[in-house]
Order: structure tokens, then sequence, then C-alpha cells
């Protein structure tokens, strides 16, 4: 709406006063990614003795060498990949069709079915009894912890219903059951190329959410040889600080964080933008779609 | 009514019954198909949250791996007596609560303020700018997030210190120092997502009738009696439902975060009943006490949700049911 014709003058000020906070607010969140990205490539001394501030100085790429020269990280990189793909496939395999079941009016239980998957939202077993069942069903130190225990989101199931039942015409439905087609055939051939946008949706939100986890991996994974990226970054980023109390840790892994903790001065910027750096570059592309996502699950399903 | 109508009636209603239950299998059976399609969710809830729900009853028992959920002997209230006893009670209750609600006061509003300002601002590169830039802090992991606390607030080399000292103050060691845990975490959490947190607010903005806004105008009320009359009554039941989801999710904390920013010199205000249940229950293998421990907090949040929502809908009639 435009209403400039009828601004007065405390509008006018106050448009000014609007101005100036937005871009308090766009410095403060740019800031420091832009002084992580600058950090990256400088002269580490000058970084941490705070002469960068805001623009790389003495610049060096000695941090993303070693980086790219790490096994642990390439090792995780690897993983991270192989989590993120197959756990989204999965997914998309238990989420889409059973949106699609429960958007169908003639679906009969679909009210039982909702409640029982809704339900899950507010209770839970816990952190202990979800360990157990998945120990107990042998998943851990396995792919299959990294991705079975969170096959399926309810807020993402919700998602995906209210995107059939909204776009979908139930004429096309109509039409494809009077000529004979089957459930399968009418979900294959009519409904699946018409649900591009939502697949893409739904990808994006669990891609994401597979690619920044690391709390399965913390509980599940102890083999070092599938460790996601994040929980090598865990080890760089967060756990060096902590190496004081190491008197408690077999040699090893003392040893360890403080080989991790030479390398974690130089790489700690450079891991941090490296590891964020598909999602990075994905999000100007798709952040229309992310905000999409998030608005169809603002409606009341 | 004599004898025989009411028999009639109620073999009628037999009639229907068995009608009714036809076309109920009938209905089944013309969609079997769909029933193929929602099974990997249904397997999938039932093994991954209703068996753990259902192994919840340890905690009123003496877990011993090799017995399972069912094998195990009951124990009554022992764990969660030994809980309530403990010295550490209080401080995790206090830290939980603590955190949290310095989190909903400070972060809750500031979303809502963030979009009635992008809702001023003109359509344009600049406000989409600002989207975007506010929006990604959001898509930046847990792990990432951590590493750049420690790493700005570091007491040596982080920037925050050498401004501090640049000013003329004495470096504060923010990580080690359990007076700065809560507000360390509150504020960076601020800063991961106050600007995702707006998309919500800006749809229901987009959503205000324009009629009222140039009604408003010809009544000569200015931007901010417009933003304040109009726009803020719109964004009301957005706000009530979020807040009674944050309110019912209090004693969940995202403990993901707070358990990579702890460390035995913070513990003392940085320990919450989540990483306490993951410190006792998958590092010491306590497993029934932590399970016990879990199903508190949870009880405490359900019974925080139901009474929240139940306020909700007296006050304001906008509640999740």
């Amino acid at each position: 709406m435009d209403s400039t014709l009828y601004e007065t003058k405390t509008d006018k000020l106050f448009k000014f006063f609007v101005y100036i906070c937005l871009t308090i607010a766009l410095i403060v969140v740019l800031y420091p990614l832009i002084y992580i990205i600058s950090a990256s490539i400088s002269n580490p001394t000058y970084v941490n003795s705070g002469k960068m501030w805001l623009l790389p100085k003495d610049i060096t790429f000695e941090g993303y060498r070693l980086i790219f020269g790490n096994d642990s990280i390439w090792r995780g990189y690897l993983m991270t990949v192989v989590y993120t793909g197959l756990g989204t496939f999965i997914n998309l395999l238990v989420t889409i069709p059973a949106a699609y079941a429960l958007s169908r009016k003639d679906f009969y239980g679909r009210g039982f079915f909702t409640a029982i998957f809704v339900l899950t939202m507010f209770f839970t077993g816990g952190l202990i009894p979800t360990y157990l069942v998945v120990r107990d069903l042998g998943l851990i130190d396995t792919i299959w912890a990294m991705v079975l225990p969170n096959a399926a989101a309810v807020w993402n199931i919700v998602i995906a219903r209210v995107f059939f039942q909204s776009t979908i015409p139930k004429g096309l439905e109509e039409a494809a059951t009077i000529d004979g087609a089957s459930n399968f055939k009418l979900f294959f051939k009519i409904i699946l190329p018409l649900s591009a946008p939502i697949i893409a949706v739904m990808a994006l939100f669990y891609g994401v959410g597979h690619w920044n986890g690391y709390f399965n991996a913390l509980i599940y994974i102890s083999d070092r040889d599938l460790f996601p990226l994040q929980l090598v970054l865990r080890e760089i980023l967060v756990l060096q600080d902590m190496s004081s109390n190491s008197a408690t840790m077999t040699g090893d892994t003392a040893q360890l964080i403080h080989s991790n903790q030479q390398l974690a001065a130089i790489i700690k910027y450079g891991v941090m933008i490296v590891s964020s750096l598909p999602v990075i570059i994905v999000y100007p592309f798709l952040q229309k779609y992310f905000v999409k996502g998030v608005m169809i699950g603002s409606l009341k399903g | 009514m004599s004898l025989g109508t009411t028999i009639a009636n109620k073999s009628k209603d037999e009639i229907n019954v068995t009608k009714l239950k036809k076309s109920r299998l009938k209905k089944i059976l013309q969609n079997w198909q769909l029933y193929i399609f929602i099974l990997p969710a249904l397997l999938y809830f039932i093994i991954f949250h209703y068996v753990p729900m259902y192994g919840i009853q340890i905690a009123f028992k003496d877990y011993v791996p090799s017995l399972g959920f069912l094998g195990s002997e009951w124990v009554g209230l022992k764990h969660f007596e030994r809980f309530f006893n403990s010295y550490y009670f209080w401080d995790l209750l206090k830290n939980t609560l603590g955190i949290s609600v310095y989190e909903l006061i400070v972060g809750f509003p500031l979303p809502i303020i963030l979009a009635l300002l992008l809702n001023e601002a003109k359509d344009g590169l600049y406000k989409r700018t600002v989207q975007t830039v506010t929006y990604a802090p959001h898509f930046i992991s847990v792990v990432v997030i951590s590493g750049m606390i420690i790493a700005f607030l570091s007491p040596t080399t982080g920037i925050i210190n050498h401004v501090i000292q640049f000013m003329g103050f004495e470096p504060i060691s923010f990580m080690s120092d359990p007076k700065w845990f809560k507000t360390v975490y509150v504020l960076s959490g601020v800063w991961q997502s106050t600007g995702w947190g707006t998309i919500i607010y800006l749809a229901a903005l987009s959503g205000v009738d324009p009629q009222q806004h140039e009604a408003a105008i010809v009544d000569g009320a200015s931007r901010f009696q417009r933003i304040m009359y109009i726009n803020i009554p719109t964004l009301v039941p957005t706000m009530v439902i979020l807040l009674i989801m944050n309110l019912g999710n209090i004693m969940a904390l995202g403990f993901e975060k707070i358990l990579l920013l702890q460390n035995p010199l913070n513990l003392e205000s940085s320990n919450v009943i989540a990483t306490f249940v993951y410190q006792a229950g998958l590092l010491d293998a306590q497993y029934s006490f932590a399970a016990a421990v879990g199903l508190f907090n949870a009880v405490i949040n359900a019974i925080l949700l139901v009474a929240v929502n139940q306020i909700a809908r007296k006050t304001s009639e906008t509640s999740l049911w």
C-alpha cells in the first residue's frame, strides 16, 4: 500500500527511525558472519591480537590448506553427505505418502492416524527409553542410527498434508478414479508429478537438519570412522577449550585433543565456513521455498 | 411407545449398524493402497515413539538390560525420591527455569518487533537484504554457533574482549564465569533465531486488509497509531499460539547448545535437567534414574502446556485445542 502522499512530519520521522532500527539489526547479524570469513583468510596473529576487525589482513590460505589436508574432516564430510542423502531419501519416502494418505477425505481412519502422529509432538518417551530402543534394535554405531530414529517429523507431515489438501484439485482425483486408476497409479502418475514444490521444501527442511545435526551422532556413534562432520567440528571448535581438564582422559584422547588444539588455532574460522558452505551456497536460491514452507506450516492444519 | 415398535426400532438400529460396518469395510477395502502409504510412517512412530513411551516404565523399575523394559523389577518411586532429595535438585530446577524464562522474556518479543519494523519498510532491495541476512543464522549448525561463541568470547583472543579492553575495561572470561552463562546462551539464541522468527508474523501482517489502513489514514492516524491499533491486534492470535507453544516447552530447552557450551567451570549455572539426564543416563548408564528425571521434566512440561492453554482460552479465546 502506498501511503507516502499522506505522510506527516512525524510519520517521516517514524520511518527514519524504522530504517535506523533495521540497519542496526542488519549490522548485528551481518558483522559476525563477515568477521568469520575475514578471519578464515587472515594471518592468525592479527586475528588473535584483535588487529583484524572487519576486512582480512595479511591474506593467507594456510588454514584452508590444512583443512583440506585433514583426513578426519574429509571423512566427516563424506559421512555427512551419506547421512544427508540417505536420511533425506528415507524422510521423503515416509513423509510424502503418509501426508498424501492423510490428505484424502475418503481415507478411513485419517483422524485416528493424525491423532497418534500429532500426540508424539507433546508426549515422548524421552532420551533414555529412546536410546534403549535404538540400542536394542542393534543400531548403535551403524549408519542406520543416524537416519532411522528421525525418519519423519510430524510437523513436516502436517505441512505436506496441507499442501496436498490445498493445491491438488479434488476433481483430478475423482476423474482418475472414474477412469479406473488405482490409488497407486493415481499417486505415482498424477499426484507426484504435481508435488515437486512440496518435495523440494521437504527435502530442504530434512536435508538441512541432517547436515547440521550432531546430537544423534553424539549419543549413537562412537566409532570415529562413522563420525559426521559436526562431531569432528565439535572436537576442533568446542572441546579444545576444555583440554585443561584432561586429567581424567586417557593419554590417547588427551594427545588427540592437544594436537587438535594446535590445529584449531589456525583452522578455527575456516572450518566454520567449510562446514556451512553447502547450506550457504543453496540458501539464497532456496530461501523463498523455506519461507513458503514455514508459512504453510503456520496455517491451521 | 409399544413394545413392538421398540423392538422394530432396535432391529432397525442393528441393521443400520451392520450396514455401517459393511460400508466401513468397503471404504477400507476400496482404499487399501492408502494404508500401504501410511504404513512406513506408522511403523516409524510406533517403533521410535510409542515403544519408548511404553519404556518410560523403567523410571519405576530397576532397569537391567538383560531383562528389558518388561522383566525388570518394580521399585516404585525410589528414583524420583532420590532425585528430589539430591542436593543438586534445586540447582537443576532453578537453572532450567531460569534460562527458559530469560530466553522467553528476551527472545519472544524481538521477532514481533522486527516483523513490525520490516512491515513498515518499503518493499525493495533493502528490505529483502535485511530479511535474507537476518534469516541466515537459522541455518548455521549449533556446533558452529557454539564454536563462534567460544571463539568470539575468548578472554585472550576473542574480538569481544579486545573491544572491551580497547574501551579500557578488564577482559571477561565469559565461558568460565557462571554469572555470564545464561546471558551468553540467550543472546546468542536471539542472534540466531530472531530473523527466522519474523516469518510467521510477517505472514500474519500481510493478511491485514489494506482498507483498514486507508480508513485509518483518512481518519488522520499516524503510522505509529496504525501499528498500535491495526497491526499489533492482528498479530495477537499468532502471538498467543506461539506463546503457548513456548511456555509448553519451557522445560525442554534446546539442550544441544547448552551441552556444547557447558564446561566444568560454568556448570554451576549451565547444568539443566536435560543435560543432567544425558550425563546420568548415557554417560553414567543409570538408565532408570535418568528416565525418572526425564519423566519428571516431561510431566511438568505437560502440566504447563495444559495450564497455559486453558488460561489463553479463557482470556483471549485463542488456544491450541
